[in-house]
């Protein structure tokens, strides 16, 4: 037993399954101790924020302002609204407005911005430019003013009598805070998805509940697999036959169809996450059912076990200690296999719409479910998505590494 | 009459095909024997003429497709496992292949305390079941104290077989079918088997039922020899008779392809401290 556990953990490819899995679990049991967030509240109000670190205005407003003379500041800003693609669409609106081409230096910011002040019409009609087009001209124009000017912000309240503004302070364009002096700022590492919640802290708590699915479907599989397995293979018979025809009828029917009817026959009301990992346990079992009955065939007629046989034992005994111990590394593998393709296969069904009810738990499912009804990849919301199949690829691949390693060290070591 | 009073077993017309259809073989056809309380009789023949098969018969392991069992003149119902269990007390085997004969995932303390709590002995104080193992270990040349705590693959072959002599040492059943015990090891090794075998019976008291391809182990072991060919029983009677007046082609067949079969069996120049 020891030297197996060696043996195992001498398998690169085992262990390095057993790393990546290992991390994710260490991920989704000590993450949501540090962020104590609900995973499913809405924070953002809006669809599909983009990852970064969220200051708070207001905040940074209040907190005490640091002059620094940094030279390229003013570069930056102007970039940050002027890049090279806004320069170079400022120069395709005025060509085609009937300004000459070489008089157009999109290098050089202030003569740009002159010409576009001078020419820019919103109103004019350019000939073969789409409504999008024009409005895009329209919000560019709007965030051009100003760019370069060098006064401060003047930061007004309404007085409570008047109404009229007044002055509260003024923020300067040299004005600096320093990030530790505001109290609030957010890291959304994976920014927002399209309820506004935090897509970090809801992948952690949909990979912890996806891989609750497939270990609960896994088990049962499993364990009905090999008791199936056992009994048909062992006892023989009328037993047998009849295990067989069942077997067989789950063969014909593709097992992800039957989960999608059954599914769809319970109704969304009572699908929870528990009751999918049954269904989807209860629908997987066939194949490990079929290759456990074949081992005990042929592990019944061998020489130990008439040995056993003939020393008075049982047949439960016999079931036990000559032939579970025989098939126990198959059964294991069987189990992670059980495990990966069970989170898959709540994956599968609820990009469907067939998966758990959406209002208690986020699983890895529903999360591409989400995103998929919010087009979050046709409007480019990629981390969304991205993250939810990275995550999903990352368990089946690290569980299907571990098997590999595992089925490298246990078939030589049967041969013992 | 008298010698049918005396058979402790008999098997009559047992028959075992496998297979259907164009797949049948017959691997057993309609073989009477018949073995006598205290005897050695020996089952010859070729590979594949159905030996191992029938001796699985005999011992419950796979079911007759035809024919019956005798055991103490009482015709024997297999029908339920209880049945077969209650059998077993009576009869025990070696197997052909050491190797897997023994479960790899249990400590060989394990086989022979399984043999004492078959016996009855499962209340025994520990201390009188390492004395009981150790006696069957020393039977069979082997340290008690080397063993325990070993597992099965962790010996040679023949280390594997011996210790299945001192489980029937100490299963002390009244029938031993020995199936081919010798034919995984070497010249050696198989002379001190045999030699334990042959202690067994006279120690015992116990029936063997031998089984090699060998006619002339089977010319020194046995009182009686069966020769087997394709399933079928081509020859029997006392060794002397069938070996030294053979009346069938194929048991004049057999012994010609031994050699020197007389003096090749000299087993007083075997050096037993050496094995
Ligand atoms: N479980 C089985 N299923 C099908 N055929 C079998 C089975 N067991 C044995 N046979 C066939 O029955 C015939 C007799 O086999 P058996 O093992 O009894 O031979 P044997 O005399 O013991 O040979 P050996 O000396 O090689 O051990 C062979 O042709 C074999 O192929
Ligand atoms: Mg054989």
């Amino acid at each position: 037993m020891k030297h197996t556990l060696q043996q195992i953990f001498r398998s690169g490819k085992f262990v390095t399954g057993f790393s990546i899995f290992t991390a994710l679990l260490l991920i989704v049991i000590f993450y949501p101790l540090i962020v104590r967030d609900d995973p499913l509240a809405n924070i953002g109000q809006g669809t599909f924020f983009p990852p970064g670190v969220y200051v708070n205005v207001y905040d940074s407003i209040n907190a005490p302002p640091y002059i620094l003379n940094l030279s390229d500041a003013a570069a930056k800003r102007v970039a940050s609204k002027l890049g090279n693609q806004e320069r170079k669409d400022l120069k395709e609106w005025l060509v085609a407005a009937g300004i000459p081409e070489d008089e157009i230096d999109i290098t050089d910011t202030a003569k740009l911005l002159d010409l576009w002040e001078k020419n820019y019409d919103p109103t004019k009609n350019i000939p073969g430019m789409t409504l999008a087009r024009q409005r895009y001209f329209q919000r560019l124009n709007a965030s051009l003013q100003g760019i370069l000017s060098v006064e401060g912000i003047t930061i007004a309240n309404p007085n409570p009598q008047t109404g009229a503004l007044e002055a509260v302070k003024t923020v300067q364009q040299a004005d600096y805070v320093n990030i530790s002096q505001v109290p609030n700022v957010r890291v959304l590492a994976l920014g927002t998805d399209n309820f506004g919640r935090d897509v970090l802290t809801e992948l952690v708590k949909a990979t912890g509940v996806s891989l609750q699915i497939g270990i609960v479907a896994g088990i049962i599989a499993t364990l009905i697999g090999l008791i199936l397995g056992l009994l048909g293979g062992y006892v023989g018979g009328t037993v047998d036959d009849i295990i067989m025809f069942i077997t067989n009828l789950f063969i014909v029917i593709p097992s992800f169809v039957l989960l999608i009817l059954i599914s769809f026959s319970i109704g969304q009301e009572k699908r929870g996450a528990f009751t999918i990992a049954v269904v989807i346990g209860f629908t997987s079992w066939v194949w490990t059912a079929r290759a456990v009955r074949s081992q005990v065939i042929s592990l019944r007629v061998r020489d130990h076990v008439n040995l056993s046989k003939l020393s008075g034992h049982s047949i439960p005994h016999i079931i036990i200690n000559d032939i579970l111990p025989y098939i126990a590394s198959y059964v294991v593998m069987a189990l992670i296999l059980q495990i990966s393709s069970g989170i898959l296969a709540e994956a599968g069904l609820s990009i469907l719409g067939l998966g758990p009810r959406t209002t208690e738990v986020p699983t890895l499912g529903l999360m591409m479910n989400w995103a998929m009804i919010y087009q979050a990849q046709i409007l480019g919301k990629w981390w969304a998505y991205l993250p939810v199949l990275v995550t999903i690829a990352l368990i089946t691949f690290s569980m299907n590494l571990m098997n590999t390693g595992l089925d490298q060290v246990f078939n030589p070591a049967l041969r013992e | 009459m008298v010698e049918e009073n005396q058979a402790i077993l008999k098997g009559v017309g047992l028959t075992k095909v496998f297979g259907l259809g164009h797949r049948k073989t017959i691997a057993v056809d309609h073989v009477d024997v018949e073995f006598r309380e205290g005897e050695v009789s020996s089952i010859v023949g070729e590979s594949g003429s159905g030996k191992t098969t029938l001796a699985k018969m005999l011992l419950g392991l796979i079911n007759p497709t035809e024919g019956e069992i005798y055991f103490q003149g009482k015709r024997l119902d297999l029908r339920t496992y209880k049945k077969k269990k209650e059998y077993w007390t009576n009869i025990q085997a070696i197997f052909q292949d050491p190797y897997s004969s023994y479960n790899i995932f249990n400590k060989i303390d394990t086989l022979l305390l399984d043999c004492i709590r078959m016996r009855g002995g499962h209340r025994l104080p520990h201390a009188r079941k390492v004395e009981m193992m150790t006696e069957a270990c020393s039977f069979v040349n082997l340290k008690y104290e080397e063993l325990t705590n070993k597992y099965p693959f962790e010996l040679s072959g023949g280390q594997m077989q011996r210790l299945m002599i001192a489980r029937i040492f100490l299963l002390k059943p009244k029938i031993l079918v020995a199936d081919e015990p010798t034919s995984m090891i070497d010249a050696c090794s198989r002379a001190t088997i045999l030699d334990m075998l042959m202690k067994l019976r006279d120690e015992v008291g116990m029936t063997i039922i031998f089984i090699t391809h060998d006619i002339g182990l089977a010319y020194y072991v046995s009182d009686s020899v069966y020769i087997m060919a394709h399933g079928k029983i081509v020859e029997s009677g006392s060794a002397d008779d069938v070996i030294l007046h053979p009346k069938a082609e194929y048991t004049r067949r057999l012994i010609n392809d031994v050699p020197k079969i007389h003096e090749a069996w000299d087993l007083s120049t075997v050096d037993y401290s050496e094995i």
